[in-house]
C-alpha cells in the first residue's frame, strides 16, 4: 500500500550503523528530525512499537529509514525465560528485520513472560548452568529464525539470585562463545548493577569481552535506596547520562576505539534539542577516541 | 427476503442517489502529502524502569488507591444530569480533531 | 584431605539453595501482599524486599501507563487517581497476553462493565470500546477506501446483491449512551462534560481511510445497516435489517456516509 509517492528501498540510507552516536527514536521528535535533517549517526527503535500492520508508525519509520541507518532493539522476547520462545513474536521480529533492513538487531538478557502473562519489565535471570543452556538455545533459535547475528544486552538488576553459580561476566562470555552472538554493552546498566550489588564498575568493564561488543547504550538513572539504606539505582532512562557513566564510557572508547553509541531517553522524554545535545556529547568523546594519538598503545 | 420488501429498483435508485451525492472521488490517500504522518502516538513498549520502590506496584488493597473504595473524580461525576437535548441523531458529526 | 566428603557437603549445600522460578516470581509481581520470592538477595546475601518492589512497581506502573495511553477518555472521565487504582485492578486480573502492548486492553471494556464499583457509570464500557476501536484503526493495515464511482459500474439489477469488502480499520460501536459526545469531550476537547445528554444513544463508525483515524456518527438504523455489511450481508439484506429496526432508516444517506468515510475497500467480485 501507499505505493504512490512512497519512497523505494533503493533510496534508503546505507544500513550499516557507523561508529557514531545515535538516539532512541521518539514519535514526538520525528517531524523536527526530518525538517532539520539532523546530523546524527543512526536511530534505534523498540521493535514491539512497530508490530502493527500499518498506519502512521510505519509511515514515520520508513521516512526515518530513508535518511538514516536504523538499529532494531527488541524488548519483549523473554530470551531468559524458562519457557520456549514465542514463535509468533519471533516471526514478527524476523519480519521487521526484512522490512527495515536494520544495521543492528539486539535483545536483552532478561525474561518478561511466564505462561501467557507478559510483565513488561526486564526481569533478572539466575546465572547458573540451566539458565545458560536455556539462554543459548533461545539465542540460537533467534539467530536461525531471523537469519542474522544478534546482540545481547547486559541487564540492570536490583536483586541477586542465591542459586547463581557464576558471575554475570562469565555468563555473558560463555553465551558469546557458545552462540556466536555479539553483545550490546549498556554502560549505564553496568553502573546501575555494580552500584546495586556493591561491585566495581571499572573492574567489571576491564574484564568485559569488548571484542564481542557491537553497540554501546548510555542512559540516565534515578537514585533510590534499598532496605538497608544502601544506594539503589533505578534504570529509569528519564534524564541526562550521569557523570560517572560518561567517565566509564570515555575509558571504554579510549581503550577500545569508537563503537556505535546510543542515547536512551524513554521516560519524561525531553524536547529534541535536549536529547540531541546528549548525542553530541557522546559524539565528541567518539571523535577524540578516533584520533590515533589518543589511543592507548597496546 | 423475509424482511420488508425493498425492490431491486428502489435499492438501485438509492445507490445511484448516494453515489451522485458524493464528489467524484480521488481516494483520500492519494492526496496525502509527503511528510504528513497523521497523529504521533507514543510507543507503548518502552525500555525503562519506573518510579522507585514505593509507588503503585507495592500498594496493597488495604492502602489508599483501591478502586473498590475510591470514587471517580473525573468528568463523569458531573454528567448524570438529564439536560436538554442538544443536537440530534441525524446530525452527522465527523472529522473529529486529532488527539 | 577428605575431598569427597567436602564435595558432598558442597553438593548438600547446593541442594538447599533456593531455586527461584519465574512462576513464583511472576505471581509475587502481581500480588503486593505476597512475600517476595525466596532466594532473591541484596549484596549482603540477605533478603531485600524493597529491591524486589522495584520490579513490582515497574510492572504495575508501566502497564497502567500503557492502558492510560490507550484509554485517555476513560482517564479523563474517572480522573487520574481513580484510573491508576482501576488500572492496577485490571492489570493484576488481566495481565497482557502478548509482548506487543498496542494490543493490550481489549478486555478493558468488559472489565469496566463488570466491575461492581462502577455500576453507576454504565457508559464507561462503550467509551472504552470506541477508544479500543480507535487504536486498532490506527495500527490497522493501510488500504485505500472504495471509490464510490465503482458502484456505477455495477449493473442496476445486480446492485441489491452487492457485498462490500470491509476496510481493515473499520469497526462499528453502537451504544445506548452518547459515546461520540463522551469521547469527543473527554479525548479530543477540553470543554469536557458540558451539555452531554446521557439519554441520547449514539452509534459510531471508526475507521482510517488514510492516516487520520475518523470517528463518524451513524444515522438511525446505520449501525444495523453497516454492521450487517461489514459482516458480509448483501446491500439489500443490510437495508432490510435496518428498516426493520427503524422506519427512520434512509438507505441513500447511510450508504453515502459509509462510502465517504471509508468503511469499505472494494465491491466483492468487482
Amino acid at each position: 500500500m501507499f505505493s504512490e509517492g512512497s519512497p523505494s528501498r533503493q533510496s534508503r540510507a546505507d544500513a550499516t550503523i557507523p561508529a557514531h552516536a545515535g538516539a532512541g527514536l521518539k514519535p514526538e521528535h520525528i517531524a523536527e528530525i526530518l525538517a532539520d535533517r539532523a546530523d546524527i549517526g543512526f536511530f534505534e527503535v523498540h521493535a514491539e512499537n512497530y508490530m502493527g500492520a500499518g498506519g502512521p508508525p510505519h509511515r514515520q519509520l520508513e521516512a526515518i529509514r530513508q535518511d538514516y541507518p536504523l538499529s532494531l532493539h527488541g524488548v519483549g522476547l523473554s530470551i531468559g525465560g524458562e519457557q520456549a520462545l514465542d514463535k509468533a513474536h519471533l516471526q514478527r521480529l524476523a519480519g521487521l528485520n526484512r522490512r527495515y533492513e536494520p544495521g543492528l538487531f539486539s535483545e536483552h538478557l532478561a525474561w518478561s513472560t511466564h505462561d501467557t502473562a507478559y510483565f513488561n519489565d526486564l526481569l533478572p535471570v539466575p546465572y547458573d548452568e540451566a539458565a545458560l543452556e536455556r539462554v543459548c538455545d533461545h539465542i540460537d533459535e533467534v539467530q536461525e529464525t531471523v537469519g542474522r547475528r544478534m546482540l545481547l544486552e547486559n541487564p540492570s538488576t536490583y536483586v541477586a539470585f542465591e542459586q547463581s553459580t557464576m558471575s554475570e561476566l562469565d555468563f555473558l562470555k560463555e553465551i558469546t562463545r557458545r552462540t556466536g552472538c555479539g553483545l550490546l554493552l549498556d554502560i549505564n546498566n553496568v553502573h546501575v548493577s555494580c552500584t546495586n550489588h556493591q561491585r566495581s564498575a571499572e573492574d567489571y568493564l576491564a574484564d568485559f569481552p569488548l571484542n564481542a561488543v557491537g553497540e554501546i547504550h548510555l542512559g540516565g538513572h534515578a537514585p533510590d535506596t534499598d532496605d538497608a539504606g544502601r544506594p539503589l539505582l533505578i534504570d529509569a532512562h528519564d534524564r541526562e547520562v550521569d557523570d560517572a557513566v560518561w567517565k566509564l564510557y570515555e575509558s571504554v572508547v579510549r581503550n577500545n576505539g569508537p563503537l556505535p553509541t546510543l542515547i536512551e531517553w524513554d521516560n519524561d522524554v525531553p524536547a529534541w534539542p535536549v536529547l540531541f545535545a546528549e548525542v553530541r556529547a557522546a559524539e565528541r568523546i567518539l571523535v577524540q577516541a578516533a584520533e590515533p594519538g589518543l589511543r592507548r598503545a597496546v | 427476503m423475509k424482511h420488508k420488501a425493498m425492490s431491486a429498483a428502489i435499492v438501485a435508485g438509492a445507490v445511484a442517489t448516494a453515489v451522485a451525492g458524493l464528489s467524484s472521488t480521488v481516494p483520500a490517500h492519494a492526496q496525502a502529502k509527503e511528510k504528513c504522518f497523521g497523529v504521533s502516538l507514543k510507543g507503548k513498549n518502552d525500555c525503562k524502569a519506573g518510579a522507585g520502590t514505593t509507588c503503585a506496584g507495592t500498594s496493597t488493597v488495604n492502602y489508599q488507591g483501591n478502586a473498590w473504595t475510591l470514587v471517580p473524580k473525573g468528568t463523569c461525576v458531573t454528567m448524570d444530569v438529564p439536560g436538554d437535548r442538544h443536537g440530534s441523531l441525524t446530525e452527522l458529526k465527523r472529522d473529529l480533531p486529532a488527539a | 584431605m577428605a575431598a569427597p566428603k567436602s564435595l558432598s557437603s558442597v553438593a548438600g549445600l547446593t541442594d538447599v539453595t533456593v531455586r527461584t522460578g519465574s512462576g513464583e516470581f511472576g505471581r509475587a509481581l502481581l500480588d503486593p501482599e505476597a512475600a517476595p520470592p525466596a532466594g532473591l538477595v541484596g549484596p549482603d546475601g540477605k533478603a531485600a524486599p524493597k529491591r524486589f518492589n522495584v520490579y513490582r512497581n515497574n510492572v504495575i506502573v508501566s502497564l497502567s501507563e500503557a492502558l492510560g495511553q490507550t484509554f485517555p477518555a476513560i482517564v479523563s472521565l474517572v480522573g487520574d487517581d481513580y484510573f491508576n487504582a482501576l488500572a492496577r485492578a485490571f492489570v493484576t486480573r488481566h495481565p497482557p497476553q502478548s509482548p506487543v502492548l498496542m494490543w493490550y486492553g481489549g478486555a478493558f471494556a468488559g472489565f469496566l462493565e463488570s466491575f461492581p464499583p462502577l455500576a453507576a457509570y454504565p457508559y464507561l464500557a462503550d467509551v472504552a470500546r470506541v477508544e479500543w476501536a480507535w487504536l486498532q484503526a490506527y495500527h490497522a493495515a493501510d488500504a485505500a477506501p472504495l471509490d464510490p464511482a465503482a458502484l456505477s459500474a455495477v449493473a442496476p439489477e445486480d446492485v441489491p446483491a452487492v457485498r462490500f469488502t470491509r476496510h481493515p480499520a473499520a469497526a462499528v460501536v453502537a451504544s445506548k449512551w452518547p459515546v461520540l459526545d463522551l469521547v469527543r469531550a473527554n479525548r479530543f476537547a477540553t470543554d469536557a462534560a458540558a451539555g452531554i445528554d446521557l439519554d441520547e444513544p449514539q452509534a459510531v463508525l471508526v475507521t482510517r481511510p488514510d492516516l487520520e483515524v475518523g470517528v463518524f456518527l451513524l444515522r438511525p438504523g446505520g449501525e444495523v445497516f453497516l454492521s450487517a455489511l461489514l459482516e458480509g450481508s448483501t446491500l439489500e439484506g443490510a437495508a432490510a435489517s435496518a428498516l426493520e429496526k427503524t422506519s427512520e432508516f434512509s438507505l441513500p444517506d447511510c450508504l453515502s456516509d459509509c462510502l465517504s468515510s471509508g468503511a469499505f475497500t472494494a465491491i466483492e467480485g468487482y
